[in-house]
């Protein structure tokens, strides 16, 4: 075998407060499938980046077929032959495909030119797609595939994929796996970051575990088993965990009858006739692909957009028409999706941001904050729920993903809510806080509150979920009994049979 | 090289408070250099520009006087300000102080009754407030934007006076000169310090400071403005309503400039003129944030804008430099304010010039000669 396709020795990069990648070596053969695995904060992104010219490292050397090379941008990645499929999409919801992909192509030439490209590179790959057709009008998956092709017109040597999988319901994974393979069949090499260990072992060839911004593992992840690696990952053994029995179900805390709302976005989805009920010692969970009206049915809920006066009750209150702050007397407490910026105030310290929702634990008196009360507060909510942090004076940006989401569930808890909502609880989080965080809601639960969760993850919901629904094109199915229902069936429902959206996010149009 | 800046996770707290310092050395050298391209020497040029305008009493008291209105609008648009609320308008809203606490003075002066000067100060507040009312309202109902609103009715209100002074206030006996007859002594404010022009209403300024103190570091109600301020998102989902921030914010700067309105012609001026006010409401502004948006910072501030006035004043007479130099250092000072604050947010990154060239295309995949076709 002749010289990798990609090899880094001894990439290092340190911002201020922390080492991102401490003196990383990878090499990626020819058509290869070779997985990057670690938890967030251990430099999967950060090492993505720099190979994609995003940051400069401060030390260590980048060869590209055996020749070193200097990345100082994303349009020398490109020349190269590197593509990078990101998680968050960055595509324009007005623009078409073709349009969408011509901004991002160096070539000249009509789009219409470019709208046969577009068809040919999607077909050879099993990625079908209209080139004519507005992204607003996309699903995630669909978007998912724009991106992927819109980097495969490059022509890569190398693709990155970042947490692909992440939007995709679980038969749409299958075809994208399919694709991977035939792409590497070809010679392309690819880059797959992920912490799904399940998928690693299904799709790669090989693997480089990262901790804490170092290499602690090189191997062949069809010859590890899952605990092996998740060991390399998280330096300790994957904790068991145990679902408890379902509980009695009591008093009604949480009841939505009737649901309906017009969305006053153009691109957002209108919400019809949801019916939901939660019960006291009950987690429910709604899954479903993003954009198929769970930010609407949150905004709803939370009292972030107002509804009828009976279309909501919380505790057995009327409540559709209360704004946010009367929901959360009533006993509402409710975890957002993004963290910085809606859950928590990026510049204030945790300290402040404990304030944000918990003023009510006695935390303000004659109008003035009681800061000891504050503070104690935060302190206890920083070690009841083991948040990494400098201190409850850290500003909440200073905080990785996972721990600022311990922080804003564990500060929702703390204020023993009747009723939790919880909006992509464990999004981009690591194994680590997530079995923390999944341990936090079933002690909730168990200690008598009602718990709503709304994610895309089916794994989640399945481990955590006493009752599933599925929300699709703004309706909700009837929720189901965990043990009453399977992946398969959740996932068929996921597809819903609406406008825009199908199966596997457009097949049916593309074939009709 | 090529520079980049490069946000800091964490700005240095003491950089944050030392900027200010650093920006007043920095202009006190600017202002030797520009000293000495006028032909004076430059040290015992500056030491003239910064003692003479204080070397008496009546130069303290006049630094007094001028850094109340300065101060006591600057906290109140602070207030605006921490939650994104941009009332342009204090110039506005001081000049309806004039108006309504002239309109009490000139018809109930006479009299002589205690409550006057009182009931002026209330009707500058409310009549502020209420003109800040206005825009606050198109904000909430229409958003309409209030940094347009509160400008643009500033005219209104400036034009308004100069109706009122050119008109039916006039004073008979005042040669027609644009000035009403001189506010009966019953609705001037009593002297504070001998032979001074320092009056009682500088200590508005100071309970200013103290309230705006307490509401912005203490006050639940100030949190719930900062948060709007920094993430109305973070706001909106705490259930923290951004209309009444809307509210708050113009408010308290509208109450604030009719107060400082009605401090001017109840205190130094003696009378109204349709130039009550040379430009305080717009000067708060810059006031407001020189002073961090804070109101000890906006008390130094003020200080600090108002001595620059006098300096460039008395510049003319004792350097014999035209009095713009005062407006020269408050620009320069500001400018430099805004610059140091970029690096104590951000740092500067170089990237070397020199780099090896990539590779040319080394691989050609299959997808190429497959699209190309």
């Amino acid at each position: 075998m002749g010289a990798p396709r990609l090899e880094l020795r001894g990439i290092r990069k340190a911002y201020p407060a922390v080492v991102a990648n401490d003196g990383i070596d990878l090499a990626v053969a020819p058509g290869e499938v070779h997985a990057v695995i670690g938890e967030n904060g251990a430099g999967k992104s950060t090492l993505m980046k720099i190979i994609y010219g995003m940051v400069r490292p401060d030390a260590g050397d980048m060869l590209w077929e055996g020749r070193e090379v200097l990345v100082r941008s994303p349009a020398d990645a490109q020349r190269l032959g590197i593509g990078m499929v990101f998680q968050h999409f960055a595509l324009f919801d007005t623009l078409t495909v073709a349009q969408n992909i011509a901004l991002a192509s160096p070539a000249r030439g009509g789009v219409e030119q470019l709208s046969e490209k577009i068809a040919a590179v999607s077909q050879r790959y099993g990625l079908p797609l209209e080139p004519d057709r507005p992204v607003y009008s996309m699903s995630v998956g669909e978007r998912q595939r724009v991106e992927i092709v819109r980097a495969l017109m490059q022509a890569p040597g190398l693709l990155i994929m970042d947490e692909p999988t992440a939007v995709l319901i679980p038969q749409a994974v299958e075809k994208l796996f399919a694709t991977l393979r035939q792409l590497a069949a070809e010679g392309c090499s690819i880059l797959y970051i992920s912490h799904k260990l399940e998928e690693i072992r299904s799709v790669c060839d090989g693997a480089t575990v990262l901790r804490g911004g170092k290499v602690t593992g090189v191997v062949n992840p069809r010859l590890e088993s899952t605990a092996t690696m998740a060991r390399m990952m998280i330096g300790a053994e994957l904790p068991e965990f145990h679902h408890r029995d379902e509980v009695a179900v009591t008093e009604t805390r949480l009841e939505v009858t009737g649901l309906s709302l017009r969305s006053d976005d153009p691109f957002g989805v209108d919400l019809l006739d949801i019916d939901l009920t939660v019960h006291a010692g009950e987690i429910v969970g709604i899954a479903g692909v993003a954009g198929n009206g769970q930010a609407e049915l949150l905004a709803a809920l939370s009292g972030e957009t107002m509804a009828d006066r009976a279309a909501i009750r919380i505790a057995g209150t009327d409540a559709g028409h209360l704004s946010a702050a009367a929901r959360r007397a009533l006993g509402l407490a409710f975890v957002p999706e993004d963290r910085l910026g809606r859950g928590a105030v990026p510049e204030l310290s945790l300290t402040e941001n404990a304030l944000l929702t918990a003023s009510r634990q006695g935390m303000v008196a004659g109008g003035l904050i009681r800061y000891a009360r504050v503070r104690a507060f935060a302190e206890r909510c920083i070690a009841a729920f083991d948040v990494r942090c400098s201190g409850r004076e850290a500003a909440a940006s200073s905080l990785s993903g996972g721990n600022l989401q311990k922080f804003i569930i564990g500060r929702e808890i703390l204020q023993q809510p009747r009723v939790l909502i919880a909006a992509q609880p464990t999004w981009g989080v690591d194994v680590g806080a997530t079995l923390a965080i999944h341990r936090a809601l079933i002690d909730l639960r168990a200690a008598g509150a009602a718990i709503l969760v709304i994610s895309e993850e089916l794994d989640e919901l399945f481990a955590i979920a006493d009752r599933i629904g599925v929300i699709a094109g703004g309706r909700l199915t009837p929720l189901r009994r965990r043990r009453d229902t399977n992946r398969d069936e959740i996932g068929i429902a996921m597809t819903g049979a609406t406008f825009g959206t199908t199966a596997d996010g457009g097949t049916r149009a593309a074939q009709a | 090289m090529r520079l980049r800046l490069e946000r800091r996770p964490q700005p240095s707290a003491l950089m944050v408070y030392a900027s200010p310092l650093i920006a007043v050395a920095l202009t006190a050298l600017i202002a030797l250099a520009v000293f000495a391209a006028a032909g004076h020497e430059p040290w015992s040029a500056l030491v003239i520009f910064v003692t003479a305008p204080v070397a008496d009493l009546y130069g303290v008291g006049e630094l007094l006087i001028k850094a109340a209105p300065l101060v006591l609008i600057g906290v109140g648009l602070a207030v605006g300000f921490r939650a994104n609320v941009w009332n342009i308008g204090a110039e506005g809203q001081l000049a309806l102080g004039v108006i309504s606490g002239g309109f009490l003075a000139l018809h109930f002066g006479v009299g002589g009754s205690p409550v006057l000067l009182p009931a002026m100060v209330l009707a500058g507040a409310v009549s502020g407030a209420l003109w800040a009312a206005i825009p606050a309202l198109l904000r909430t109902r229409f958003n309409a934007n209030e940094i347009l609103v509160s400008l643009m009715l500033n005219y209104v209100a400036g034009l308004w006076l100069t109706y009122l002074v050119f008109g039916p206030w006039r004073d008979p006996a005042g040669f027609n000169f644009p000035q009403s007859a001189p506010l009966a002594p019953a609705a001037l404010f009593p002297i504070l310090l001998e032979d001074t022009r320092l009056n009682i209403s500088v200590l508005f300024a100071l309970v200013a400071v103290a309230t705006g103190w307490v509401f912005m570091a203490r006050s639940f109600v100030g949190f719930q403005l900062r948060v709007t301020g920094l993430a109305e998102d973070a706001a909106r989902y705490a259930g923290f309503s951004t209309a009444r921030a809307v509210w708050i914010g113009m408010l308290a700067g509208g109450c604030t400039a009719g107060i400082a309105g009605v401090g001017e012609i109840a205190g130094p001026l003696g009378q109204i003129f349709p130039t009550a006010s040379p430009g305080y409401g717009y000067a708060a502004i810059i006031v407001a944030f020189v002073g961090r948006l804070h109101p000890l910072g906006i008390l130094l501030a003020g200080l600090l804008m108002s001595f620059l006035y006098l300096a460039g004043d008395s510049a003319q007479m004792t350097l014999g430099l035209s009095s713009a130099v005062a407006g020269l250092f408050q620009g320069t000072m500001l400018f430099l304010l805004l610059a140091i604050d970029v690096f104590v947010h951000y740092r500067v990154r170089g990237t070397p010039a020199v780099v090896p060239a990539p590779a040319a295309r080394p691989v050609a995949t299959p997808v190429a000669a497959e699209a190309a076709t």
